[in-house]
């Protein structure tokens, strides 16, 4: 099967291919961050390569000595791309919320990234603060997504709570680690009735294949391409190895085999 | 409330003096901030944006004035 026929089949897939989270319909399966890059126009040009629709921001206090300061809305138009807010840096329930209402105000929309972490050293989340803020944002009318761990048992719960999205880890943030939990991300995909995403750990274009691979909606990631030696491309990789995940779990992979099975025909052998 | 009618409040963790009568608008205003970016909070309670000009300043105010940054 040569490459173009291959593309031509691949490509009509991944156009019609779409996902669903709180009732927003998005193509791309890759959300971006919009941290560590070394200035807002290679993000851009990166979030181009991406393909991505939605990026992820921090919210923070203005440089109030600065107030011209470039701006990352002078970058990336949030009327094009859906911003994502988050609360990075929240150790407890109360600030994540706080600074989830301010995201509100600041922008307008209800679909949020909720991330409540425990300690500074492995930024894992605290999985007490992170179900209980869930459930006061969902009651206030947010549509969290929810960093977590890559726990079946408290990925259910967070869904009870009003998460509209579970999104555990692969490893922990920033490390680059790939997945290292195959079998409970696994477990929650086939567990949740709303998108599972891969958020934290991928550091290549295989692992977020991988991700794809185990039935994930979709797939989180700033710093596999923030510092990556070329960002941009590897914004392509990336995008590449996301369509290719989700072809191949649509393409439903082959059964494993103990031994080995020859794929020239027996018969007629000299 | 000071003798030359100035108020003490604090934005961001900065200690600021404002005039009497200055409103959250008013105070984005002098600080070169476009309303439409930013979202403030006052006192830990987030004030919508289409009242800030409404809301006035009161001394000893705790402003929070924050925008989107980038983040994952």
């Amino acid at each position: 099967m040569n490459m173009e026929f291959q593309m031509n089949i691949a490509t009509p897939i991944v156009a019609s291919d779409t996902w669903t989270v709180a009732g927003r319909t998005f193509r791309s399966r890759l959300i971006v961050g919009t941290g560590k890059y070394k200035d807002f126009a290679q993000n851009a040009a990166a979030l181009e390569a991406s393909g991505a629709e939605i990026v992820t921001v921090a919210v923070r206090r203005v440089n109030v000595s600065d107030p011209n300061a470039p701006m990352l809305t002078d970058f990336i138009d949030p009327k094009k791309v859906t911003y994502l807010p988050n609360t990075a840096g929240c150790f407890d329930a109360e600030s994540a919320i706080r600074t989830l209402r301010l995201a509100r105000e600041a922008g307008g929309w209800d679909l949020v990234k909720l991330e409540v972490l425990g300690e500074a050293r492995t930024l894992y989340p605290d999985m007490v603060e992170t179900l209980r803020a869930t459930e006061i944002l969902a009651k206030e009318g947010f549509l969290p997504m929810v960093y977590c761990v890559d726990d079946p048992i408290a990925a259910k719960r967070l869904e009870n709570v009003g998460a509209v999205a579970i999104m555990p880890l692969g490893a922990p943030i920033g490390s680059g680690l790939g997945i290292q939990n195959r079998v409970t991300i696994r477990l929650i995909v086939e567990g949740a009735s709303v998108p599972v995403l891969v958020d934290a750990g991928v550091g290549t274009a295989s692992e977020a294949a991988q991700a794809m691979e185990l039935g994930c909606d979709g797939v989180l990631m700033n710093t596999a391409i923030a510092e990556a030696k070329d960002p941009v491309m590897m914004a392509a990789a990336m995008k590449a190895g996301v369509e290719a995940g989700r072809l191949a779990y649509l393409a439903g992979r082959m059964g494993r085999r103990m031994y080995a099975d020859p794929s020239s025909p027996l018969a007629g052998l000299i | 409330m000071h003798t030359d009618h100035s108020l003490s409040i604090q934005v961001n963790g900065e200690p600021r003096r404002v005039r009497a009568g200055t409103s959250l608008a008013d105070l984005a205003a002098d600080l070169g901030l476009a309303p439409e970016k930013v979202a403030v909070e006052r006192n830990l309670s987030v004030v919508p944006r289409s009242t800030l000009a409404q809301v006035l300043v009161e001394d000893g105010d705790e402003i929070e004035i924050v925008h989107f940054v980038g983040g994952g």
